[in-house]
């Protein structure tokens, strides 16, 4: 099986398995701006994203005197009234407990005291409740946008200094741009409550993605350096060439990324429901699987696109056209 | 000698590792003895529990607050408490009248009296700034050449420049600063602060003054776009002062002072630092102009290179520097973890489900090399691990749910590092290279790569943690750790080994389970036993041979010439004689 999977390097690295990457670019690009479309229209239709307690407030209950400060009875408690909701239950000083849910109606506050009042053993009189603020307030978020605009400006700047090409900055940011957007879409769709984690884990994807750009470019870079003087493959075939040669370390990268993050999400969340847990691994999931093949099938094509009517590689093509109507007598290189 | 080279450098190389991870485990040792921190890394709130307290805001001179400023009071807050280290406290609002801040661990009374002041506004002079960088070392006022102590006149008088001002004022390093905190230095000395760095404009440090006008003299403040001289309206935004009775008379005092240091030193074309007065919140600077004229009637009015944002934010810090908000600590009770411990739990057991399917794939990938790649990560988590310890102890820096989860992930881009090394390795064994000699030009050119890739990270990391507040700091932190971590073990541990393990007969060979064999790699050897070299027909028939030679050169288009073929052979014969040398 191993073995198998060495062939598979060796004839990619050869060419002599190719897949076509750069070249059914149109397709590819098709998916996704479909993708990209779908993710932006579904929070537009659904009335935007299902924003967590963090963001929006909620309520909160304060349980007194309590018999056990078990957390597990709040939580249980919470479910009965409400089913699908994810509070976020704790001791305070000795016998007090203080569980915080999503905003709730008046009669949901009433069934939930109640609910509480009983899983506790206290008295209703003994169960207060308010509103709480967002934690994570407008100037939390402004402040990470500003963060996210410099970071992505400055990064663009630097892959464009490093390649010494500002199109493969651009493809770069453009295929982190379509993982961000389809896994947000993810949230959107799936309806998944957005909380600081996930925020968290989009940050990280966000990351991810562009750094997996940058190892294949850099193959790209090395293939395509002496391309003028080449007449062995056009541009757009060497950098199909590139993204096959590393496509052994995109799986094996993308494996190891997402086998704990997967052990996380569907062993640890899967058992424990929505929480911390499960809003990261789902975010780092979806981002890590999408940011690998948006590298490939998005930022790969769409600098070979970007820098197709370059004239100096347009005489590149010819030339390499003209060989091979020479060399068509000799047998079929490998 | 020189071929012992490789061998030597990659033994040195790992001594250092050693004595690196010796040195931090002998501080966070050194911590724990003497009791001033823990074996363990610091946990967050979320994990581990902390102290709650309820805060009512008090705005001097009126009973309430409204929600604008219960919205400024846990901005203030939370600059208060993240210029307190990196600890992800959580700050909200309760019943639309208090502040909610629950932090981990038990707040001292020093971080308890920050919370409680309110915001400390003043105006003092500017008596002399810089770029907000430090004076390198060689370029500071030699010790004879500080000034001598002299009586100052009035509070834009350069003789408060002594020798100890003058001192700070050479190191003072802006983007050290902290973020937020509320130091009360003496309103009578003068102070060595910065503007820190904001829209696009660098960071300035100054010596100013003590302080003229106190912020409770600020009647309010508006902003909006100026009035040219006939009423008209121009482009450009500004911010208008109001000043008390109090406030006007010093105000006019003090702008007829610093004006005249403006008309001296040639009014608009001149750039004599005295004549700007700063709006210090904090002890930080929100802004310093100059005084082009003399006000007379208490209503300045600031202007140049504001957006509507920019002014907006200045005029409400000056309204908010005029309605100190203080705040009462209502209530300060601990509260148990948000999250129940079997959160972790699952976690960690689920984090470590993973790690072992890592391990299985890579052993699976990559054979006996797969170990180096669990010995690489296991050496990283190390690494991180005593890192975030001394990092608790020293930054206080708390470890979150989202912070495990967040190193579990970072799993992945550590071992990246190394599937690029890898496979650059096979590919030079591809092209029929000895492992030496394919470990040395692989290692070359990975290095690019993994050198550029994590500068994204760290990028990242950098910016998100001095811009963003909050979750993602602290996201930011755990983020540049790893990139760190990462490069260190590659440089240090990951890459020595294998120029090591290159030279043992099990990887040189090519057993069948190093991971490397050249035969599972398609690869057709140099040496083929018996006399024969590899020769041209083994090779699939190509165009011209190129003997090209280039940095980033083409390899599938590569074909060796014969002087390079001798050379790769005098390489591989010499390298297996340093390795026969080295195991005596």
């Amino acid at each position: 099986m191993s073995t198998v999977f060495a062939r598979f390097g060796n004839e990619l690295y050869t060419g002599k398995r190719s897949y076509n990457f750069v070249g059914r670019a149109r397709i590819w690009m098709l998916i996704a701006v479909v993708l990209v479309a779908v993710s932006i229209l579904a929070p537009v239709l659904k009335g935007g994203f299902n924003l967590g307690i963090d963001f929006r407030g909620g309520s909160e209950f304060t349980v007194s005197n309590v018999k056990s400060t078990d957390q597990r009875l709040g939580e249980d408690a919470v479910h009965q009234v409400i089913q699908t909701a994810a509070p976020r239950v704790a001791n305070i000083a000795g016998n007090t407990m203080r569980i915080q849910t999503d905003k709730l109606s008046d009669q949901q506050t009433v069934d939930l005291s109640a609910s509480l009042a009983k899983a506790y053993g206290v008295t209703k009189d003994q169960v207060t409740s308010t509103f709480v603020g967002p934690t994570w307030g407008a100037d939390v978020s402004q402040q990470a946008l500003i963060g996210l605009i410099v970071f992505v400006l400055l990064a663009a700047l630097l892959m464009a200094l490093y390649f010494r090409t500002w199109k493969m900055s651009l493809a770069a940011i453009a295929g982190m741009a379509v993982t961000q957007i389809i896994t947000a879409g993810v949230f959107a769709i799936g309806d998944f409550e957005v909380t600081p984690s996930a925020i968290i884990g989009f940050l990280t994807v966000l990351s991810y993605s562009l750094y997996d750009t940058v190892v294949v470019f850099d193959k790209i870079r090395e293939n395509t350096a002496d391309i003028a003087t080449s007449t062995r493959r056009t541009f757009a075939e060497e950098v199909n060439l590139a993204v096959n040669q590393t496509l052994v370390r995109s799986i094996n990268t993308s494996m190891v990324a997402v086998l704990p993050v997967a052990a996380i999400l569907f062993i640890g969340a899967g058992l424990l429901g929505a929480g911390t847990l499960r809003d990261l691994s789902l975010a780092l999931f979806v981002g890590i699987i999408v940011g690998t093949l948006a590298t490939l099938f998005v930022a790969a094509p769409l600098y070979a696109w970007l820098r197709r009517g370059e004239s100096g590689l347009t005489a590149q093509a010819e030339k390499v056209e003209q060989r091979r109507s020479r060399v068509e007598a000799l047998p079929a290189e490998a | 000698m020189a071929k012992t080279g490789p061998t030597r450098v990659a033994r040195r190389t790992l001594l250092w590792l050693v004595a690196l991870t010796l040195a931090m485990t002998a501080v966070v040792a050194g911590g724990a003895l003497s009791g001033a921190s823990g074996w363990t890394p610091k946990l967050a709130l979320d994990l581990e529990g902390g102290t709650q307290m309820i805060l009512a805001p008090r705005v001097e001179g009126s009973g309430s607050v409204n929600a604008d400023q219960l919205n400024q009071a846990v901005e203030i807050i939370r600059q208060r408490v993240d210029g307190s280290g990196v600890s992800e406290a959580e700050i909200t609002t309760q019943g639309g009248r208090n502040v909610v801040v629950a932090m981990p661990g038990t707040p001292s009374q020093e971080t308890r009296n920050l919370i409680q002041a309110s915001a400390d506004m003043n105006f003092r002079p500017v008596i002399t700034a810089g770029a907000g960088t430090p004076v390198p070392e060689a370029q500071r006022t030699p010790a004879d050449k500080l000034p001598k102590p002299t009586t100052p006149k009035n509070a834009s008088d350069t003789a408060w420049l002594t020798a100890d001002v003058v001192k700070e004022f050479e190191a003072l390093d802006c983007s050290t600063l902290d973020k937020g905190g509320a130091k009360r230095s003496d309103p009578t000395k003068p102070l060595v602060t910065c503007q820190p760095a904001a829209d696009g404009q660098p960071a300035i440090k100054y010596v100013l003054g003590p302080v003229e006008v106190k912020g409770q003299d600020i009647v309010t403040s508006t902003y909006g776009l100026q009035q040219g001289r006939q009423g008209t309206v121009t482009n450009e935004w500004a911010v208008n002062i109001q000043f008390n009775g109090d406030g006007t008379k010093i105000f006019k005092d003090v702008t007829q002072r610093l004006n005249n240091f403006y008309v001296q030193s040639g009014g608009d074309s001149g750039n004599n630092p005295q004549a700007q007065f700063a709006i210090v919140l904090d002890d930080k600077v929100l802004s310093a102009p100059r005084a082009l004229a003399v006000i007379t009637d208490g209503r300045p009015q600031i202007t140049g290179n504001f957006t509507e944002a920019s002014a907006k934010t200045l005029s409400d810090q000056l309204r908010y520097g005029a309605l100190p908000i203080s705040f009462e600590i209502q209530s300060s009770e601990s509260i148990s973890a948000t999250l129940g411990g079997e959160q972790l739990q699952m976690g960690l057991v689920a984090g470590l489900i993973g790690l072992l399917l890592v391990v299985v794939y890579s052993l699976f990938q990559y054979r006996a090399l797969g170990f180096v790649t669990v010995f690489s990560l296991v050496v990283a988590g190390i690494l991180t691990y005593l890192a975030i310890t001394l990092l608790g102890w020293a930054q206080n820096y708390r470890l979150s749910l989202a912070g495990v989860a967040g190193l579990i992930v970072a799993i992945g881009q550590t071992a990246d590092s190394f599937i690029v090394y890898f496979e650059r390795i096979r590919d030079e064994l591809r092209e029929g290279r000895g492992l030496v000699a394919a470990v040395e030009n692989g290692w070359r050119r990975a290095k690019r790569t993994v050198l550029a890739s994590k500068a994204v990270n760290l990028l990242a990391a950098v910016v998100l943690y001095f811009v963003a507040v909050g979750n993602v700091r602290g996201f930011a932190f755990t983020l540049g750790l790893t990139a760190i971590a990462d490069l260190l073990v590659v440089f240090l541990f990951t890459h020595p080994t294998l120029l090591l393990l290159a030279r043992t007969r099990f990887f040189g060979e090519g057993h069948r389970f190093s991971g490397l064999d050249p035969r599972t790699l398609g690869a057709i050897p140099l040496y083929r036993g018996a006399g024969r070299v590899r020769t041209a027909e083994d090779l699939q028939p190509a165009g011209a041979v190129s003997g090209r030679k280039s940095g980033a050169r083409n390899e599938a288009e590569r074909r060796m010439t014969i002087a390079e073929r001798r050379l790769a052979e005098r390489e591989a014969a010499q390298g297996a004689e340093t390795a026969g040398k080295d195991d005596k």
